[in-house]
């Protein structure tokens, strides 16, 4: 009925992505993005489902809050030693969730408000408290068998785990929360089997990741950013999404529309009709860049504390709408999904190979 | 129009045009045949020259004014109005030689098989001469000049 | 005195119902091994002197002419195999190094053919390279960790200044052959195919000849232990200056360009008196230690304006690791590592067949060994040594080459039977002579072309295989090991070159 997305005929239904956001950093219910992630219900099979939210902790806007999965108590009892020794710990507690029967065999879900501890921050003083947290983070995963972070942001907090989002969404009883971003992804996993930690949105301090595609690039990625201490532990190629994100622009500080050309870059053939100056910015990109390109197809949903960003590969193989409404910006990959939340948007486009959507928060109102 | 041009630079001196000029021209057309049962009566139209490490082939330039044309007594010797080439009809020729002591080149010879002037034809009914087709180092190009 | 016990390695069989006696094999071998008989009106053949080139089969235009491995068989013997063997009667009869050329072709594991590629299915599309862009465009050269950018106006600008880079269209050079080793025609046919082509071919160290000067922008010059022809305005003269410390055929030794092969115009290329043999020491005379390396390195940059990429070629050795990190850190914009299968004009034939490491083997190691160092980035990798088709380089820029050189392949594609006598100076192809008699057998524009369209299929080839794995930038291909699969390898093969084997998934 609604105009569909370029090529899906070459996907199995893939997967489902949507990012609802305010940009006057207004926060409301999880009721939007519940009902627009469902809609894509045929997108999904049932092995994955989640969402970040941004917003969430008023209370505790300048903690780290992390939530943590743990496969076993002693996972748990592991972590909480680790944490106590390295951190501040200013609260923490289990996520509340309700019993689901589409839920099963849940690990155990815990959440933690900290700082970086004083002897971390001792002994490792060249580095920022966010390098810190990273630190913290990738060594739970790597070294401590059976817990994994599932984000590590401040005010902000991903929920995801195995079965359909809307019944992951109703488990981790998102109707409490409220939030000025909401990310939302149902899963068709191929590569790796359901696990909950294989969920998306993958998170890392504020960054947050939803994708839909496969990234045939993925074993160089991987690789490029072990040179700057990011470990891949998953298998799953949203995790070298985030790191390249957080290592493009928050490492090197690159702009937004930099790092797009980084990670989908025009063709040589386009470069070659730019000007004098952008011809020889973008072949230095690319040069020095060249472990970070993506290629594959994929259709990606990035989520930090400022804002939302959706990018497509630059050959345009996954669908991804975009549209606004006041101060709300709606993106995901149907129509379907965007019209079923607002029926009637100021504007509605498709995004290009490429080029960068961008949702920014205007007000400082929730940080 | 079209001539053949020696480079010779990338001449070998292996004599493989002559062969398959021989060939083309043999009643059998196949080479072993043609060599085993017609060997006294081929007679290649172009010759290899060569001193010392110089070699390059030799054959009629099929020049705009043919002095071989004036000295035919018979009208034999002719232009090809397609090709531009100059060819003997040998239904005509009488044998007198008057072409072969005006050729500047030294390119008509007698022929062995019956008293006629012979000489090289650009292969009328090819695309391209043999000689330059089968030339293993593309010595012999067939162009404009 | 006759050597008895060197028998003819080859048997040439004419068959007298197809030869026509037209003599062209008489004329064509260098070797003057047929013969025309005037008395009795027929063509003879003297098999000892045959290596076996093929050039009369070739030539021949009724196929009469056919060159078999000599049908005098020993009895079978896995461990004293016919070549050992006649190896053993040579130095007895003749008391000296066994001499060869071209590489290795001893049967050491090839693990080319023990890498499957990946192709995409179903959740992932393969690319059509006829209908969509697929990038090989590389370059080569020191890049930075990262790049700084200012904004300029609406837009960006660039502020890190970049080190020089070399821009190949294809990630596909010609390895150093020197002029000498091989005739001008040959040099020159890979400069101008080079030109075509959008990439590069080394001089070799034999200099730059005068006539190759109008394609300097696509030379890369090396600057080897014997400094042939090496002096300021050669060094401006180029694309890239390249050192070569050492290569994949013969490990630890030095040039050697036999006296035979010095004419005139090779010395005044390469700066030596006519006739003499033209020996490249071993180690560089300056060079003991990595820092003096270093010192090189730096000179010739100086030399240079820093306008010019500066390449090390080393040997694919033991410690080769180390030795590409060494040489990394001592400066070198480009690596260049020749494995065990590399080719030569002339090299003693145990050091060939003996010494060295294969190119998969090198070239995963040093790849992973810059990695893990965090320098990368500061060089790029070029492997030579044994390219036989596109799917070698595909799997050799999988393990995480920037670009390749071809040497053999370059030269079969002109016209080179592999009969490993380029030491004799009697190539009978023009290829691996000064003779002028035999040089006028290549004719550079054919050769030429025979170079770009062995080039193009490749690259058509290479496309064909990225746009199957779903990949349309060769950048994402590089290093990118996920796409290999190792077949019949055992465990620690395949840890050395950091694969999976084939059955296991992501």
């Amino acid at each position: 009925m609604w105009n569909h997305s370029f090529r899906d005929e070459k996907d199995t239904s893939g997967c489902a992505i949507s990012g609802i956001m305010s940009e006057t950093g207004k926060r409301f219910s999880s009721d939007l993005i519940m009902r627009s992630i469902a809609n894509m219900r045929e997108r999904s099979n049932g092995l994955g489902g989640g969402f970040a939210a941004y917003g969430i902790y008023p209370h505790n806007p300048d903690d780290y809050a992390l939530h943590i999965m743990f496969d076993q108590p002693s996972a748990q009892e592991v972590t909480w030693q680790y944490l106590k020794s390295n951190c501040e710990i200013i609260g923490e507690e289990p996520i509340p969730t309700r019993p689901s029967e589409a839920i099963k065999s849940r690990p155990l879900l815990h959440r933690y408000f900290v700082k970086a501890g004083a002897l971390l921050k001792e002994r490792y003083y060249e580095e920022n408290e966010d390098d810190l947290i990273v630190r913290i983070v990738m060594h739970i995963n790597r070294f401590i068998d059976g817990a994994f972070v599932l984000s590590s942001g401040k005010n902000m907090g991903i929920f995801k785990g195995v079965g359909y989002p809307e019944d992951v969404g109703r488990f981790f009883r998102l109707e409490e929360h409220k939030a000025y971003l909401w990310l939302a992804h149902g899963r068709f996993p191929t590569n790796t089997t359901g696990w909950w930690g294989g969920a998306h949105p993958f998170g890392l301090l504020d960054w947050a990741v939803v994708h839909n595609g496969e990234i045939s690039s993925y074993g160089i990625n991987r690789r490029y950013l072990e040179n700057f201490s990011y470990f891949c532990a998953l298998r799953t190629d949203t995790e070298v999404i985030t790191y390249l994100f957080d290592l493009l622009m928050r490492k090197h500080k690159l702009a937004l529309e930099i790092t797009a050309c980084i990670l989908a870059p025009p063709f040589w053939s386009q470069i070659q009709r730019k000007g004098h100056d952008e011809k020889k910015l973008i072949t230095a990109l690319r040069m020095v860049y060249g472990g970070a390109l993506l290629n594959g197809p994929f259709s990606v949903l990035v989520g930090n504390s400022k804002g939302m960003i959706g990018l497509n590969d630059r050959t345009k193989l996954r669908p991804m709408i975009a549209a606004r409404k006041n101060d709300m910006i709606y993106i995901a990959s149907e129509e379907s999904a965007i019209r079923t939340v607002c029926p009637s948007p100021d504007i509605l486009w498709h995004a290009e190979g490429g080029i960068p959507i961008i949702g920014q928060l205007k007000e400082k109102s929730c940080a | 129009m079209k001539r053949i041009y020696a480079r010779e630079a990338y001449c070998l001196g292996c004599r493989l045009c002559e062969i398959n000029c021989m060939v083309k021209h043999s009643r059998s057309k196949k080479i072993i045949k043609a060599f085993r049962k017609e060997r006294d009566i081929l007679q290649p139209s172009l010759q290899v020259e060569n001193s010392g490490l110089l070699s390059f082939a030799v054959q009629c330039r099929h020049c705009d004014d043919a002095p071989c044309i004036d000295a035919c007594i018979t009208g034999a010797m002719h232009r090809d109005s397609k090709t531009g080439a100059v060819v003997c009809d040998e239904s005509r020729c009488a044998g007198c030689w008057s072409c072969i002591m005006v050729c500047p080149a030294g390119a008509i010879r007698r022929g062995k098989e019956r008293k006629v002037a012979s000489k090289c034809d650009l292969c009328v009914a090819e695309k391209m001469p043999v000689c330059v087709a089968n030339c293993p180092n593309e010595a012999l190009v067939y162009e404009e000049r | 005195m006759r050597k008895w016990l060197v028998q003819p390695e080859f048997d040439i069989t004419r068959d007298q119902e197809r030869c026509i006696q037209c003599q062209v094999c008489v004329r064509q071998c260098a070797n003057d091994v047929h013969e025309y008989d005037d008395e009795d009106g027929v063509v003879c053949s003297e098999n000892a002197g045959c290596v076996g080139c093929h050039r009369c089969a070739t030539l021949c235009p009724t196929g009469a002419v056919k060159i078999n491995q000599s049908k005098l068989d020993f009895r079978p013997n896995a461990y004293w195999t016919p070549s050992i063997i006649r190896n053993v009667y040579k130095q007895s009869e003749g008391g000296g190094i066994l001499l060869s050329s071209m590489g290795n072709d001893r049967p050491f594991r090839n693990y080319w053919d023990m890498m499957v590629l990946n192709a995409s299915q179903v959740t992932n599309p393969s690319i059509d390279p006829l209908r969509e862009p697929m990038e090989l465009t590389t370059y080569l050269g020191r890049k930075p960790d990262r790049i700084e950018v200012e904004k300029s106006g609406n837009g960006f600008s660039l502020k890190t200044k970049l080190a020089p880079q070399l821009h190949l269209e294809i990630p596909i050079m010609f390895s150093a052959m020197s002029y000498g080793s091989i005739s001008l025609n040959a040099a020159t046919a890979l400069a101008r195919a080079a030109m075509e082509m959008g990439t590069f071919a080394n001089s070799g160290e034999g200099g730059l000849h005068w006539s190759l000067h109008p394609y300097a922008e696509n030379m890369i010059v090396q600057v080897a232990s014997g400094r042939f022809g090496v002096n300021a305005e050669y060094l401006n003269r180029s694309a890239a200056v390249e050192i070569k410390i050492g290569q994949g055929a013969k490990p630890g030794i030095g040039g050697h360009l036999p006296g035979e092969k010095v004419d005139a115009s090779i010395s005044e290329t390469r700066m030596i008196p006519e006739g003499t043999d033209a020996l490249s020491p071993a180690p560089h005379h300056d060079i003991y230690s990595i820092e003096d390396l270093r010192q090189l390195i730096l000179a010739l940059k100086e030399v240079t304006q820093n306008t010019k990429p500066v390449s090390v070629k080393i040997a694919a050795v033991h410690n080769v690791a180390a030795i590409a990190s060494g040489c990394v850190h001592a400066g070198a914009d480009i690596v260049a590592i020749d494995g065990f299968r590399g080719g030569t004009g002339a090299a003693p034939t145990m050091i060939r067949d003996n010494v060295g490491i294969p190119t998969e083997l090198a070239l995963a190691a040093v790849d992973e060994r810059l990695r893990k160092e965090g320098i990368r980035n500061r060089a790029s990798l070029v492997v030579a040594g044994g390219f036989r088709c596109s799917a070698d380089i595909v799997k050799a820029i999988a393990l995480g080459a920037d670009a390749v050189y071809i040497a053999t392949s370059a030269l079969v594609a002109m016209g080179c039977h592999l009969c490993q006598k380029c030491y004799t100076g009697k190539c009978n192809w023009g290829i691996a002579t000064q003779d002028p008699y035999l040089m006028k057998r290549l004719n550079p524009d054919v050769a030429t072309r025979r170079l770009i369209n062995l080039l193009r299929s490749w690259e058509l080839e290479i496309k064909e295989m990225l746009g199957g794995m779903g990949v349309n930038a060769i950048e994402s291909l590089r290093g990118n090991r996920e796409h290999l699969r190792g077949v019949g390898l055992d465990q620690t093969e395949l840890e050395t070159l950091g694969i999976k084997p084939a059955g296991m998934g992501a």
